[in-house]
């Protein structure tokens, strides 16, 4: 029987063999990640205590990334100032520029580009410094300590991105709008009262705005979480903290734009 | 780094970001929900509603009075029952009529009351008699064609 001989050796068997291996990996990996997510929560008891710990991290997360945030709000806005205004005026509603710059800002731009940008300049460094930190095995040299090396070196990291994300994507969308000011009021000149006023008008709190934040929120969770984890699984090797920290960026990124899809379908969908 | 610069900076991060915070609700957005308890609700019933929405605005003189809050059909009178919500500060007499306009040629659609003369007011569950449907274009426009084609016939 020539057919069951081969069947042992056969490149049909090896590759269906890899694509159940990998499957089984990515299944494991997520796993992790999961149970990871839960420890991280669960020991986030010492990051509130011990707060310096926290302020620390949100030093390092946070403000750090204030320039890069701030200056690319200033330039999206501008753009949106000059692009939008180039549109409107074909339908003669250039007073309508306030309400454009700052409903794109409010509800996608701010979250979203402010998302990304932390999650490459953020998040990338988080991912980084866990990994050096286990191949160095100073993780498991504060387990020998009977240092919990969640509750004293992730929680902390965790919160500070998250509670500096939200913070970020509002000086995203504030700095944004006043780009958007700049180019539209003081050098193409619409009305100022008008460019104000509608934008007052048009922008809702409950439904623009904490829209917004609820998102900021999400992601900075998304970010954190994946950064950490990338770091604490990633293989202890120079190799390997490199290759996490692009994993890092890519999946955040990736996770950033899926997750907006899915939170703008559920918060604008029912809504006009 | 210093421990006291760095909680400095933190805190300086944190205030800009309150502050952006405050920035976009209180000058960039406005709530446009009129709270339940300063307000009262009347209904309205319409032949045609055309695009009108929940929340859109309900002006009289131009000036927003309160937002709509319901808009159902009633399976009885095949109607549609739009409900009013008025704030507390605007009180319209029983006879006030509500019309359907849109803002501009493109704009939004929103309820135009014009008060009555009566001497008692609207309460809460109040309804408006006198009303008037929104412009459909399509009609509009078969009646221009309708009238046009009248016009060219040969006598």
């Amino acid at each position: 029987m020539p057919m069951t001989c081969d069947w042992e050796n056969s490149v049909l068997k090896q590759s269906i063999e890899n694509l159940g291996n990998s499957a089984l990996q990515g299944v494991r990996r997520i796993g992790f990640a999961a149970r990871f997510f839960v420890a991280v929560l669960l020991h986030s008891g010492t990051a509130f205590r011990r707060f310096g710990l926290t302020i620390r991290e949100m030093y390092f997360t946070g403000v750090l990334s204030l320039i890069i945030i701030l200056v690319s709000g200033l330039f999206v806005g501008m753009v949106l100032g000059l692009q939008g205004y180039e549109t409107l005026q074909t339908y003669g509603a250039e007073e309508a520029l306030g309400v454009l710059v700052a409903l794109s800002l409010v509800r996608e731009l701010g979250p979203v580009v402010a998302a990304l940008l932390f999650a490459s300049r953020a998040g990338s460094a988080i991912t980084a410094e866990i990994g050096l930190m286990k191949a160095t095995e100073q993780l498991s040299a504060m387990e020998m300590m009977a240092v919990d090396p969640i509750a004293r070196v992730v929680a902390p990291r965790f919160w500070a991105g998250v509670i500096s994300m939200p913070l970020l994507a509002a000086l995203f969308s504030a700095m944004g709008i006043f780009g958007g000011y700049l180019v539209g009021v003081q050098l193409i000149g619409v009305d100022e009262g008008a460019f104000w006023s509608q934008m007052k008008s048009a922008v809702d709190l409950e439904r623009d705005i904490l829209n917004g934040v609820i998102k900021s929120v999400v992601f900075g969770v998304a970010i954190t979480t994946i950064a950490l984890f990338e770091g604490y699984d990633a293989p202890p090797t120079a190799e390997g903290v490199s290759g996490a920290t692009t994993r890092t960026v890519v999946a955040s990124s990736l996770a950033v734009l899926a997750l907006d899809f899915v939170l703008t379908a559920f918060m604008f969908r029912g809504l006009n | 780094m210093n421990k006291t610069v760095l909680d400095l900076w933190v805190g300086l991060f944190v205030i800009a970001g309150i502050a952006a915070l405050l920035f976009l609700a209180l000058k960039v957005g406005s709530t446009s929900v009129v709270s339940v308890a300063n307000s009262y609700e009347v209904v309205a019933r319409f032949d045609n509603i055309g695009g009108l929405k929940p929340r859109a605005p309900i002006k009289s003189a131009g000036v927003v009075v309160g937002r709509v809050a319901d808009i159902r059909f009633d399976n009885e009178t095949f109607e549609a029952a739009v409900t009013l919500r008025l704030d507390n500060r605007y009180a319209f007499p029983k006879d006030t009529a509500a019309a359907i306009m849109t803002s501009g040629l493109l704009g939004e659609q929103y309820i135009g009351l014009e008060a009555g003369g009566d001497s008692r007011m609207l309460k809460d569950q109040d309804q408006l008699f006198i009303t008037q449907s929104a412009v459909v274009l399509e009609n509009l426009i078969g009646r221009f064609m309708y009238g046009q084609a009248q016009e060219g016939a040969p006598q």
